[in-house]
């Protein structure tokens, strides 16, 4: 079906539509304080499982809390850590990458290394261990997922040194006079930036997913916490009769994931790794 | 005393196979040369040879296992920091492949201007008159300045190339395969360009080429490198067309005649 919608939708348009989106969901976000009806963790269990009203526009949960407001506070959580995750585990990757590709030698060795330990175990369950030690939170899973992420792209990133060093112009940069710093930042780094842009997009999916999945196990956000993730744990016994409440949340992720995904694999298409 | 002397240079590059252990693979053996002040030594050999190899090993980019490489006396590989950032700035190099020896993200100022940065202290306004200097010296204009590296011809970027070379005034430049891949007008111009830039600043040059005719019309001298070894060098053109020597004559039948009537077409079918 995506495969349909994208041959009609070019991929320009594609780029446009989901930048759109995506400035709509953060102004959105930001803006939460504002637009939230109800205050988001004040409990009022007269109005418990309530339907839509105009007090409470998606109705209100098991303990009689506002759903929209849930929802939109609940998106600075999900959204605001996703992006610290996202830029965390890329910077990390890019600076070791492009240490790890430019030296080589024993560097390269050293940090690969450290790297090919941190993504032996799959992915959640290192984050799981890693709440296991320090407890539930989000302050762990933030930095437990930061820790697995960046290895994948300080792999990257070390490849496309690698094969960027053996270009001549870095060659004759060095000839030039310049030293090992400033070829990095002037002929490395621009170059392998671009393809970071893009790399980001897809890692904003990614991050959002793990860090709802990590607090919908109840090892991240904690109650009463508005948090994606968390709120369908929380309206995960009411199933049958309040699907809605796991239903929104679930749709915001969705929504959300589908975004960056969409306009990460369309900027990769248009501006990935492509030769003169 | 030479500008440039290699003194016995060898040098190989590691290779490790499964199974069969450490075998390095020898691309320099026992190399000896100079080059005086002001000349141009023209080395020819097939692809493979070590030419360019060795063009790294004097720039200073790649260290020989064995001998020494003195520039104006000073062992190359060997000096302390601060001789050899100088000796850095004496040894330039023109690629072969104009596009891929320049950023394709900067401009042409950009280019001529980074040795410029690096070991000359110049305000913003002094950089750009030497940069437009050099793009007239080289024969392109003040209009270039601003052109990214798409937007030149394969010719004008080898001007460019050239200008960065020149830019720091060195002492001897590297021509590795420089007019190679351009076609034989421009070739011509850039030998001409070149020629007279060494006349102008007593540049010397390694000229460093598969082509027989472009070497002899900016070499002063010639070697010949065969498989890592210098065999001859020749200092007049007649030396070279009488030499015995088989990779010679090899490297001689590969000229073609003026004309095709005159071309003897040598046949492997027996």
């Amino acid at each position: 079906m995506i495969k349909a919608l994208q041959k009609k939708l070019n991929n320009r348009k594609v780029i446009i539509l989901c930048s759109l989106l995506l400035a709509a969901i953060c102004i959105v976000t930001i803006l939460a304080p504002w637009l939230a009806p109800n205050d988001p963790i004040m409990v009022n269990l007269a109005q418990k499982l309530q339907p839509p009203s105009a007090a409470y526009p998606f109705g209100t949960d098991h303990l009689g809390r506002c759903i929209l407001s849930r929802l939109l506070y609940g998106a600075r959580i999900s959204l605001g850590y996703a992006a610290l995750i996202c830029m965390a585990a890329l910077g990390i990757g890019l600076v070791v990458g492009v240490l790890a590709g430019y030296l080589g030698g024993w560097v390269d060795y050293v940090l690969m290394r450290i790297g090919d330990g941190l993504i032996a175990i799959p992915s959640l369950l290192f984050v799981i261990g890693f709440v296991g030690i320090w407890g539930a939170g989000l302050k762990q899973v933030v930095l437990g997922l930061i820790l697995v992420q960046w290895v994948f792209y300080a792999r990257v990133i070390r490849g496309m040194v690698i094969s960027l060093k053996e270009e001549q112009y870095i060659t004759a940069a060095r000839i030039s006079g310049s030293s090992s710093w400033k070829v990095i930042k002037k002929h490395v780094a621009p170059n392998v930036i671009s393809s970071l842009a893009v790399m980001g997009t897809l890692e904003m999916g990614w991050a959002i997913m793990n860090l709802s999945s990590m607090s919908f196990l109840g090892l991240g956000v904690q109650p009463p916490t508005p948090e994606w993730g968390a709120m369908i744990l929380e309206g995960k016994s009411y199933i049958r009769t309040n699907p809605a409440l796991m239903l929104y949340p679930g749709i915001c992720i969705m929504v959300v994931v589908i975004v960056f995904n969409l306009l990460g694999e369309s900027l990769s298409e248009r501006f990935g790794i492509k030769r003169r | 005393m030479s500008l440039l002397e290699v003194n016995h240079i060898e040098l190989s590059y590691p290779s490790t196979k499964l199974f069969k252990g450490r075998k390095d693979v020898k691309v320099l053996k026992d190399i000896s040369f100079s080059i005086e002040e002001g000349t141009c030594l023209g080395l020819i050999g097939t692809s493979g040879a070590g030419k360019s190899t060795l063009g790294k090993a004097i720039l200073g980019i790649q260290r020989p296992q064995q001998g020494q490489i003195l520039f104006q006396g000073n062992d190359l590989y060997r000096s302390d920091k601060h001789t050899r950032q100088k000796m850095r700035r004496e040894l330039q190099v023109v690629f072969q492949d104009s596009y891929s020896a320049v950023n394709p993200r900067m401009t042409a100022e950009a280019i001529i201007s980074e040795p410029l940065e690096n070991y000359e202290k110049l305000s913003v306004s002094e950089k750009r008159n030497t940069v437009i200097e050099l793009l007239e010296r080289v024969g392109l204009s003040e209009q270039d300045l601003k052109k990214y590296p798409y937007q030149f011809s394969g010719g004008q970027l080898q001007r460019i190339n050239i200008a960065r070379a020149i830019a720091v005034k060195p002492k001897l430049i590297v021509l590795d395969e420089s007019v190679s891949s351009l076609d034989m007008v421009t070739q011509s111009l850039i030998l001409q360009l070149l020629n007279q830039l060494k006349r102008d600043f007593s540049l010397s040059y390694l000229f460093i080429t598969h082509d027989i005719k472009s070497a002899f019309s900016i070499s002063d001298s010639i070697g010949v490198l065969e498989k890592g070894e210098l065999i001859e060098q020749y200092e007049s053109k007649d030396e070279f067309f009488s030499s015995k020597h088989p990779a010679v004559q090899r490297l001689r039948e590969s000229i073609l005649a003026e004309h095709p009537r005159f071309r003897t077409i040598r046949r492997n079918d027996g």
